[in-house]
């Protein structure tokens, strides 16, 4: 649950930080939420167009490729994948964090190793998609080779939307995969030591966590729904 | 700023164990496991109607979203005042969502009452040919 607070605790009195975390943590936060507008507008304005058009492809038929299997109708499980390791990148991040809080830094080093990892994994699993709808489909800005689900001919806003978002999501796991980078490259110089505290590895989780967090989203909006 | 003072964030790890980490880890897995076992199963028998599995997708989604923000971001275990900062303008999105689907879906049905071609294809469905291929192989 929420932190204990002990009674009768004054925060607004000056002194001390009112809702008790640091100063940039707090900003990353207020930075997040106007990120999560940002993707929320790309969303939405999906979603807004997806009910203004009388057809829609049907996601089952346009993502059912997996790397190495030609042909093939496997619907649901590249995208799977995909999740699972950003799921798990979350997990190491989180551990790296936890790691922190120890002062550990050798934990620290390896976790985040883990993470960058896991971040460069999504990426190319991303980037094997995209190649594969724009080289094997022909599908890409302004042009949609997909049929809605019911045969008639689709707008090209299912392929605009779909590698707009995506494409900005990606971007997002990308700048987080630089900004994990330099935290490593941080912690291995030993400046987490010399301040005392690992905060920084808790800001750059923050925004980790947050990708995971719109990824979850865009899978629901783009092959789910 | 530095010599403001944040209590119990650099020396007590109280609340930093990895239990949770794993306990939250393994439900999101559950969760997307779920997800993707009923749109299997929607797929071999459209047994659950896709209205109804849209809705069950979206209460997963904002589950998953809910144990990532809490557990893996950690704001379930900060003070009150702070949780408030940040969950009170996310309410926006409500509004936000019901507003442009709302307006999107009214747009659709303006357009498809004007729209000729569209009534037409409405009302005489066999008239029209099966011009256009289901999908290109």
């Amino acid at each position: 649950m929420a932190q204990a607070v002990p009674a009768g605790q004054k925060w607004w009195s000056g002194g001390k930080s009112p809702f008790n975390v640091e100063y940039g943590k707090l900003m990353m936060w207020y930075f997040l939420m106007s990120d999560s507008f940002t993707f929320g507008a790309f969303l939405i304005s999906y979603g807004s167009i997806r009910f203004a058009t009388n057809g829609w492809p049907n996601p089952n038929e346009v993502f059912r490729a997996f790397p190495g299997f030609g042909e093939t109708n496997l619907p649901l499980v590249f995208v799977s994948l995909m999740t699972f390791i950003l799921i798990m990148s979350s997990v190491t991040m989180v551990l790296a964090v936890a790691a922190g809080h120890n002062g550990d830094q050798k934990k620290v080093t390896f976790y985040m190793i883990l993470t960058i990892l896991g971040g460069l994994a999504f990426l190319s699993c991303q980037a094997w998609e995209w190649t594969h709808l724009r080289v094997d489909e022909g599908a890409w800005w302004g042009v949609n080779p997909f049929h809605n689900a019911d045969g008639t001919k689709a707008t090209t806003n299912f392929t605009n939307f779909f590698f707009t978002i995506t494409g900005f999501h990606g971007f997002h796991v990308f700048s987080g995969v630089v900004i994990n980078v330099i935290m490593l490259i941080k912690n291995l110089r030993g400046d987490f030591v010399r301040r005392g505290h690992y905060l920084m590895i808790e800001k750059a989780g923050l925004y980790w966590h947050f990708v995971d967090l719109v990824w979850v989203f865009v899978f629901t909006c783009f092959y789910l729904l | 700023m530095s010599s403001i003072e944040t209590t119990g964030h650099d020396s007590a790890h109280s609340s930093f164990d990895t239990k949770p980490i794993w306990r939250t880890f393994w439900i999101l897995l559950g969760i997307t496991l779920v997800e993707l076992t009923l749109a299997t199963i929607h797929m071999k028998t459209e047994w659950p109607s896709k209205y109804v599995l849209n809705g069950i997708y979206l209460i997963l989604t904002c589950a998953k979203a809910f144990y990532i923000i809490a557990e893996f971001m950690h704001l379930r275990h900060e003070i009150k005042n702070m949780i408030m900062t940040i969950a009170v303008p996310a309410c926006l999105f409500i509004w936000f969502i019901i507003a442009f689907l709302w307006d999107g879906a009214s747009y659709n049905q303006l357009r498809n009452r004007y729209d000729r071609h569209y009534a037409e294809k409405v009302q005489a469905p066999k008239e029209v040919p099966a011009e256009k291929p289901g999908k290109p192989e």
